[in-house]
């Protein structure tokens, strides 16, 4: 009897260990005690304020946004690293096209946002059917788009346009007296569609299927091509929503905006339970990740004495401890 | 026909398209550079354009022969910019700190407590990608984000300078009318040579880039060459960032060596050698290196406006990434290349013809 108790208990454990879920769960446990630690530590400063909350995600909506699409990449195990000068770039080209050419915003969003998707689709085409890393590729866009940015002006621009002032100091309000941001709300729509159009949609099974075995899914037939261009697409296209988002939130232009940033985004992803190697992983874990490095900025904050590079160190000591969980969860599920 | 023969041995030579891209970007100074090539000596030093593309690049060179070893046993690493910034910061440091700054041995203290610092940063990587099995990729990427805040740590998140002509002798300084630092590139260079070519280790390096489980059945500890791999490369690091800090006699946590790590790794794919592992060319990769810092001072020479400076870069990047694919001279260049890159490639062309497999929904 208490054998076959511990059997099916060891037998439980071992399920849970390699439940995919799991690291997904773990991140969202330490947001959960961090945010506690910081709840318990800084009460007196107002921590508990459901605001304080908010701004997580008024303040890294823009990370958030280009963490998503840096999830669909992973995802198919490929890497992009132009996601911070995509950014930058976007932010240059709305401040340079709606302060210096008068155009309305409503017109060069769209144009932004198709620069930024168009610009992926290069980089995908040219990994897909080159058969270069993607790794060279993006590097090479990282370069490319963080020159345009010097081409368009070596200054930065500060918008002045009203309509950009308006949406960036829109408050859309919360029940309980708090608000949100018109870039978080859209951060969190763009979270909702991604965990759709993953989840729900053959697209995201044939991103998975690719992450998985790229092999397998072309002898099953997916069209792993254009499934591949499509995912560094997306990356693009989030990454000109981010720096749209980005524009609001800083509402100026800079050729020095986002840099590295796509080294945040993808410390999201790892941090959110994804495998670099692909094929594992779940977008909400990304929105678990992003929380997680924007509440080490507010902790930092609030404790007012540390040091800004404390931040860097922090992630740092973060991003290891979470690579060791994957690790032995991997280790495990192989034995 | 010998000569169709020796043309072509000469482009299947695989520094072939490398050595053309170095010596187009070299000739292409000329007409605007007047005496491009020109060497004068002034004062007891070589001055030139060829001097300066070497002194600006050893650093380079430097780090990209460190990479070369670390991508030929199938790694990466990313943190190689961090650990020139943390050895620039800690030799200025101790430099900074001392009561006669000039002194010889104070400064050879500073660097040995430097590289003693990035060969633990090395180990470091090489633990977490050896014994730990975590991919190269990331393991790298922790020290890559957290070893810049610790450099700035260590220089309290200020720009530390020394005032110290020990110190400067490595990065900006001259011996027997020859850059300082030309020396100890070649001597980096040449031991690294001796040491894979001449030994076995160069071969068991390529064994365990190749298949590392296999080269460990068949007895190479592969674990412990990944390891010295990396620290290797930490060593290369610490001493470049020993260069840059020297060459401006000064330390910021921020900015030193910010994106070396992509020029690095960049110089080793244009020099041949491939991210997957196994084969590594040290030539290939000196030549990588050569043709980034000719196209940085071929930016600045030829009068491109410095703003366009990435986006040329860029361009030339793809260009020659572009070139190298085996794929897309396939496709660009008559049959005969098509089919040798049918055979060098058959996953490309299975690839190719994914869209015929495709079931229609």
């Amino acid at each position: 009897m208490s054998v076959i108790e511990t059997l099916r208990t060891r037998g439980e454990g071992r399920r849970l260990l390699q439940d995919r879920r799991l690291p997904v769960l773990v991140t969202a446990a330490l947001f959960v005690v961090m945010f506690g630690f910081g709840a318990f530590r800084y009460q007196s400063y107002g921590f508990l304020d459901a605001q304080v909350f908010m701004n997580l995600f008024i303040d890294n909506g823009y990370l958030l946004v280009a963490a998503v699409g840096a999830t669909f990449v992973i995802l198919t195990g490929g890497i992009d690293l132009s996601v911070g000068s995509v950014i930058g770039f976007t932010t240059m080209l709305t401040a340079w096209l709606v302060e210096k050419q008068g155009l309305p915003l409503l017109l060069v969003a769209p144009i932004a946002l198709a620069v930024g998707a168009f610009g992926g689709y290069l980089m995908g085409y040219v990994i897909h059917h080159f058969e270069i890393e993607p790794f060279i590729v993006t590097l090479a866009g990282l370069f490319f788009f963080r020159g345009l940015c010097l081409v368009i002006s070596k200054e930065s621009i500060s918008i002045s346009d009203p309509t950009v002032d308006r949406l960036a100091q829109t408050h859309v309000p919360l029940p309980g007296g708090s608000f949100l941001s018109i870039a978080a709300v859209v951060s969190l729509a763009v979270l909702a569609l991604a965990f759709y159009v993953l989840h729900y949609t053959r697209f995201g099974r044939r991103v998975y299927a690719i992450g998985g075995n790229e092999q397998s899914a072309l002898l099953m037939g997916l069209p792993v091509a254009g499934t591949k261009i499509a995912v560094y697409t997306v990356s693009g296209f989030c990454s000109a929503l981010s720096g749209l988002l980005f524009t609001l939130y800083i509402q100026s232009g800079d050729p020095l905006h986002a840099v590295g940033l796509e080294l945040d985004a993808i410390a999201a992803v790892v941090v959110g339970g994804t495998l670099l190697t692909g094929g594992s992983g779940y977008v909400v874990g990304t929105l678990f990740g992003v929380l997680v490095l924007g509440l080490i900025k507010t902790l930092i904050q609030f404790e007012g004495t540390l040091s800004s590079w404390w931040t860097k160190i922090a992630t740092g000591v973060l991003l290891f401890a979470f690579i060791l969980i994957q690790r032995t969860m991997t280790a495990r599920r192989r034995t | 026909m010998s000569l169709t023969s020796l043309w072509r041995a000469a482009t299947q030579h695989r520094l072939f398209w490398p050595v053309v891209a170095l010596v187009a970007l070299l000739v292409i100074n000329v007409p605007f550079t007047p005496g491009f090539f020109e060497i004068h000596l002034k004062s007891g030093h070589l001055y030139g354009s060829l001097v300066s593309i070497v002194l600006f690049g050893s650093p380079l060179i430097l780090v990209a022969i460190g990479m070369t070893l670390v991508i030929a046993t199938g790694g990466i690493d990313l943190s190689v910019g961090a650990v020139v910034a943390i050895s620039g910061a800690l030799a200025c440091l101790v430099v900074s700190k001392q009561a006669d700054q000039g002194s010889v041995a104070g400064v050879l203290l500073a660097f040995a407590l430097a590289l003693a610092v990035s060969l633990v940063c090395g180990a470091w990587n090489g633990l977490l990608v050896a014994r730990l099995g975590i991919q190269p990729i990331i393991a790298t990427l922790i020290l890559m984000v957290a070893g810049r805040g610790i450099a700035q740590l260590i220089t309290s998140g200020q720009i530390i300078t020394v005032n110290s002509d020990a110190y400067s002798l490595i990065g900006g300084g001259y011996w027997l009318a020859l850059p300082f630092s030309l020396f100890v590139v070649a001597l980096v260079v040449a031991l690294s040579m001796a040491l894979t070519r001449r030994t076995a280790l160069g071969l068991l390096v390529e064994a365990v880039g190749g298949n590392a489980e296999a080269s460990r059945l068949v007895g190479i500890r592969s674990r412990r060459i990944k390891i010295m791999a990396y620290m290797f490369c930490g060593l290369c690091a610490g001493i470049a960032g020993l260069m840059i800090s020297s060459n401006v006699s000064a330390a910021d946590g921020n900015n030193a060596g910010l994106w070396i790590e992509l020029d690095a790794i960049l110089a080793v794919v244009i020099g041949g050698t491939s991210l997957t592992g196994g084969r590594f060319h040290l030539g290939g990769t000196i030549i990588g290196a050569l043709i980034i810092q000719t196209l940085t001072t071929t930016i600045y020479t030829i009068g491109v406006p410095t703003q366009t400076n990435l986006v040329f870069k860029a361009v030339v990047v793809i260009v020659v990434c572009l070139m190298q694919s085996p794929l897309f001279r396939a496709k660009v260049f008559g049959a005969r290349a098509r089919r040798r890159g049918r055979t060098q490639k058959s996953p490309g062309a299975t690839a190719d013809a994914a869209p015929q497999l495709e079931v229609s929904p």
